[in-house]
This record gives C-alpha cells, structure tokens and sequence, in this order.
C-alpha cells in the first residue's frame, strides 16, 4: 500500500479500474465512459488501465454510457462509469432502469451545479436529483474518502441481501482537482476485498427469460417491496463490509454517519461532502471554548440513516441543517430528510434549513458561524435561510 | 427480481404461438423467418428490444412469447444495451448473436444517435430494424420514417415531409454489413439472415413490415404490399457491405405503385402524388442499380 498526493478524481479512477480488474477471474468488467466537466479525469484513468479482462466502451453520451454499463451488468460482468450534473440529468433514465433492475453498478458522481446559468463548480443538486430512484448514496470528503468508499460501495452493492447500485459523491473541484494524501491499495489487496462478482439474475444465452417486460401491478408491486426490503439491509450490511474492510486495507473507511462532540451537544450541525471539514474544525474550536456543540456528518444519504440521526442528535435541542443544493419550492433536500427523521420522534428540536454554498459559493468559517448565530437567535424554526446571497450583492456592486 | 424458474430456451421456436401479435403483422413473420435463419446456421441469439411492439409481444412477468433471452432496454438505448452485453459475452468467448430488435421510432427517431454511436464503433452486433412507417405501440403516430402522404394520428391530413434514408445513413457509417429484407421474398431473406450470421461486427437490416392496425390494411395484404413495394421500387431489397460494394438482389420489374397505395386506408387518393411516386420509384432503383455497376460486391 502506497500513500501518493491525488485529486479526488485520480482515487476515483483507481478505485473503478481495481474494482474491476478484481473480476478478472470471472466474468470480467465492462463500462461506457463519456467525458464531462468536472469528472472526465475519472473516465480518462478508466480509458488507460490496462484491464486483464475488460472492455471501455468510448459512447456517444452519458445516456449510453449508463446503458452500456446496464448491458454489460446483465451479463455478468462488473460494470460502472462515472457523471456529474447535467451528464447524470442526460443519464437519468437509464439511472433509473439499473435501480429497478437491481444492478450492482457503481457510479462516482462529481457534485457540480445543474446549469443553466452554466457553472462548473460545487453543488449536490444533481445527485440528489435522483434521491427517489434504487440507487444507494454516500457523499465524501476526502480523496481518501472517496477511494474507499468506491470499493466498499462495490461490496454492499453485489451483496446478495443488497443487489443495488451505488452513488459515490464528491464535490466538485474541493475534492475532485484537489490533491491530498491518499492510501492506493495494491491490486491484491482489493482482490481480496472484492470477491467474483456473481449475479444471480443475470442474463443467460440459453435461458428463454425476458427482463423489463411489463409486469402486473401486483407483480410491480412486490418488486418495489423487494427493494424497500434490501434498503432496509443496507445499514447492517454496511457495518459488515466496514468491518471486511479494515481488516484487508486495515484502515477504518468511516460508519455511515460520523459525529463531533454530540454526546452532550445541545446544538448540532448536519452537514455532508467538504462542508464537514470547515464545520468540524469550527467544533473543536467552540468546543475547546465550553460550548455545547457537535456535528453530524451524512455520509450515507440513501437509505437515509433516519436511526442513527436522531440517536446522534439525543441531546440536541437545535438543529442546523446546511445544504449545498436547493429543491425548488421546498428548501433543502438533507433538511426534508432531516425533519421527517425527527417527527413524532423528537418534536422538541428546533431544526432549521440553511443554504450554503449554492452554485459553488465558498461555505467558510465565518458563513457558519452566522448560521449558528442565527440558529442561537430563534424562538422557532423559519423557511429555509439563504446563505452568501448578501455577499453576492455586494460582490455585483 | 424474478423468482420463477427460467423457461427453456427453444431451438425450434423463437416466437412462441400463442402470443397476443395482430393478425397480419409483418414484425411477427420477421421473428419467425429470424428463428429459421438462426436454427439453420445452428446459432443463438439474445434480444436486445427498446420500447417498441417486439417488447409487448413478450407477454406478462413471469411469462414470454420468445423461445429466446430478450432484454428491455429504454427507448433509445438498445444498440448500446447491446454493446455493453456483446462485449462480456466477447470477453468470455460464449456463443450466440446479440441483436437489436427494434421499430422505426427506436431507429430513425429516439435511438438515431444511439446507433449511429455503436456504427461508428463497429459493435460485433446484429441490428434488425422493422420498420411499419408508424409508432405502432402508441397507436400509429408519425415517425420519420412515415411515408410522404401518410394520414397518421398526428398528420391528420397526410404527412408532408418524405421519408427518411435510413439505408444511406446506415451505409455511410461504412459498417461491415447492411441489406433491406422483404417478408415476400423468404429465399433472399434467409439468404441476407445467414450472410449476416456469419459476419461480425456491425450489421444492420431494415425490414419492411406493414401492420394492419396502423396502415387500415388487411391482414390478408401484408404479404401482397411488400411483394409489390419491392416490385414497383418504393422498397428496394439489396445489400451493402463496408458501405461501399452494392448488389441489388432482388430486380424491380417495374410494377405500378398505385396499387400499394389503393389497397390501405391511410392513403388518401388526394394526399398522394402518384406522377410524383412513380418518378421517385424510377430515380430510386436507377440510383442503386447505378451504385451495383460501379461498385459491384
């Protein structure tokens, strides 16, 4: 194991490309690739390995590159690609169709602003675009993140109690072009962390078995059932193949929810993707000055990790939830989540919606420190606040 | 996910009786002569269909009308479904065809870019488009593929634009393989089937296929309309290999075309140009039997 300065990007590609060479001894890999701004380096890392047993497939569009990887999926192979904004928006039927399908593909996504007006920069409105869909999400914070991550993601994802797919997020450019420290596993050691794929549902030549036809509602229906069922299997399975993974790579790749000081905080912070690391070391600053504060990073957004939440939050009386996205016509997506988690359990908590760092805009230490004193400041919860947009007016005049 | 047993593969029987197809149906005759032609090479195939008839005919979960695996892919996505899955099977050296199986919509419409995509990439795919000039599925709406004149739901009056080239298009990609198939002339079918077969890479056939339903033809004429749109050249049959070398193979004999359009009810006598079909016919098979001579197979 070898510690190397990556981007974000390049453990992305390295994670995907050692994934699937690990099927070399089955089936093999195979994926569509197609570029766009800010994750192609991912797909260009994918594009030169020098698979032993797999085939990228070049395609015309993000649209084919999901397809490719839903057709090489259903034989068997281990399949995956990459996307951001308004490619996943293009891709967004054929995400979709590898949910309902219960395919194990694995999907790294770079958190970028859905344009118009056209913007390159950080913004999970996109991913969270496909929250409704069978598909797993974990956003990360870190190249190293987002490496481990990308593997672990492939262990839940083939998991036979699982069999979904699974979106790994990144921020745009603050973890995608940003170099850091990051642990590159050799290839024997994902071998040994990613057994053969074996689907059970994949397609065979010489079986007369349709998939996707149409279905009864009473046969629909049980298939929707079934991944509320697996959904549900996710946070054991999770904590199994966590554990799996710190004894290959002997290194902790994270829990599905990860806390700062909440024991006893009285006021928390949700948070997801790069804004935990500014929100953190804020923390242990108020923290070391005797305030009764903590933060609950989401790393795990589908399934929502509604349990786990609000066991974080036991002693909250208020909740700052700060979204880097904005539903249009409702607020936050992590804020819906986060109250519907909290409601006829904990109707005490004062849980308010803040919108930080929309469209790229920097969420600094000071942009938190006026949410909490914002937070500090009310009686009762308000519409969701818009964060940045007083600096954006003085930035125009 | 399916918890049934898997039905058996048929050798015998690619498209089961008993499937819910109109009668006359020019797409079910193509998936019957596609089954001889793949039982006579001793071969396989897997279906890869979009949104189109071929996918209903299928049937309900857990039941199939197809003696073969087909899978659903969206609209547009069947050529690069098919890619993704042609190129595992390549990887593990299996057997067996991976072929599209796709309407007019899916091909000259929605899934143009699709296709175009695995042409260019010279997918070690068979292509079979069965073109009823409609999208059938959604109760006979205009594709680009509607001929000039044609009343459909949504030209009410007759359309106005002409059809698209699909053949030209396809040729130019210079793909290995490319033909025009006609369910009236099963010998030169089976002929164009088994040469496909037996090539790899990219393949694409285009069959004229009436239906009934959507042209207000009778089911008992399905045959009769193709053989006299090959006849008259509205529908030439010939192939085209590497987009280059041409061979007509089956000679128009210089057939009026007024009857195609007297015997279906979508043609109104006042939308259509007969003078201006005829010329159309002429230029037609004038073109190809010009691109046969110069640049022969």
């Amino acid at each position: 194991m070898s510690v190397q300065v990556v981007t974000g990007n390049h453990a992305a590609g390295y994670a995907l490309s050692a994934a699937g060479e690990a099927n070399r001894t089955s089936r093999g890999a195979a994926c569509g690739i197609y570029p766009i701004t800010p994750q192609t380096e991912i797909v260009e890392y994918v594009a030169r390995f020098p698979f032993s047993k797999g085939r990228v497939v070049p395609v015309e569009s993000e649209h084919s590159a999901m397809a490719v990887s839903i057709g090489a999926s259903l034989a068997g192979a281990r399949a995956f690609t990459a996307s951001s904004s308004n490619g996943l928006a293009y891709m967004t039927e054929n995400i979709m169709v590898a949910g309902y399908y219960r395919l194990p593909i694995v999907m790294v996504a770079v958190n970028r602003t859905l344009g118009p007006p056209w913007n390159i920069w950080a913004d999970q409105g996109d991913t969270l675009m496909l929250r409704d869909f069978a598909w797993l999400q974990f956003y990360c914070e870190t190249s190293q993140e987002v490496l481990d991550t990308t593997l672990l993601a492939f262990r839940i994802a083939e998991d036979h109690r699982i069999l979904l797919p699974v979106l790994t997020c990144m921020d745009a450019f603050i973890v995608s072009h940003t170099q850091t420290e990051t642990m590159l596993p050799e290839q024997g050691l994902v071998d040994r962390y990613l057994p053969d794929l074996d689907l059970p549902h994949r397609m065979r030549y010489d079986e007369a078995r349709t998939i996707g036809g149409m279905a009864w509602p009473h046969e629909g229906l049980s298939q929707r059932l079934e991944i509320d069922e697996a959904m549900k299997r996710v946070p054991d399975v999770y904590q199994e193949c966590r554990q799996r993974f710190t004894e290959v790579f002997g290194r902790d790749p994270g829990d599905l929810i990860q806390t700062t000081g909440t024991d006893d905080a009285e006021t928390v912070l949700v948070v997801t993707g790069t804004i935990a690391t500014t929100a953190r070391e804020l923390v242990h600053k108020r923290r070391a000055a005797g305030e009764k504060i903590g933060l609950v990073k989401l790393k795990m957004f589908r399934p929502f990790p509604a349990a786990a939440l609000r066991k974080a939050c036991q002693s909250a009386k208020r909740v700052a939830v700060l979204d880097r996205n904005y539903a249009a016509g409702s607020g936050g997506v992590f804020w819906q989540d986060t109250r519907a988690a909290f409601q006829g359990h904990r109707d005490d908590v004062l849980i308010q919606n803040y919108l930080t760092g929309l469209c790229g805009e920097d969420v600094t230490p000071a942009v938190i420190d006026q949410v909490l004193a914002d937070l500090a400041s009310r009686e009762v919860a308000g519409d969701p606040v818009w964060m940045g947009i007083e600096t954006g007016k003085e930035t125009l005049q | 996910m399916n918890a049934t047993a898997p039905l058996q593969k048929s050798d015998s029987c690619l498209l089961r009786p008993g499937n819910t197809n109109c009668g006359g149906c020019g797409m079910s005759v193509g998936l019957t002569m596609l089954g001889r032609a793949l039982a006579s090479a001793n071969d396989s195939c897997s279906l890869v269909i979009p949104a189109c008839c071929g996918i209903v005919t299928a049937g309900a979960f857990p039941t199939t009308s197809y003696g073969v695996p087909p899978i659903a892919a969206t609209f547009a996505s069947s050529p690069a479904v098919a890619s993704g899955y042609a190129s595992v099977r390549d990887l593990n050296d299996e057997p067996g065809q991976v072929i599209c199986w796709a309407g007019d919509g899916g091909t000259y419409d929605i899934g143009l870019a699709t296709l175009s995509g695995a042409a260019e990439r010279n997918e070690n795919i068979i292509y079979i488009c069965y073109d009823n000039e409609i999208y059938g599925n959604t109760g006979g709406q205009r594709s680009s593929a509607t001929p000039i004149g044609a009343r459909t739901t949504t030209t009410p009056t007759g359309k106005s634009e002409t059809k698209k080239n699909i053949m030209a298009i396809m040729t130019a990609h210079g793909i290995p393989y490319a033909a025009t198939l006609s369910i009236a002339h099963p010998e030169d079918f089976s002929r164009k089937l088994a040469t496909a077969l037996s090539m790899t890479g990219m393949r694409f056939l285009l069959m004229h296929s009436p239906c009934p339903t959507g042209w207000k033809s009778e089911p008992e004429d399905t045959v009769e309309l193709v053989r006299i749109a090959v006849a008259s050249g509205l529908f030439p049959v010939y192939e085209v290999f590497d987009g280059a070398r041409y061979r007509v193979t089956v000679e128009p004999d210089g057939s009026d075309p007024a009857e195609y359009f007297h015997r279906q009810r979508r043609f109104k006598d006042e939308d259509i140009d007969l003078d201006a079909t005829r010329r159309s016919c002429l230029d037609r098979i004038h073109r190809l039997r010009m691109l046969a001579r110069e640049y022969p197979v």
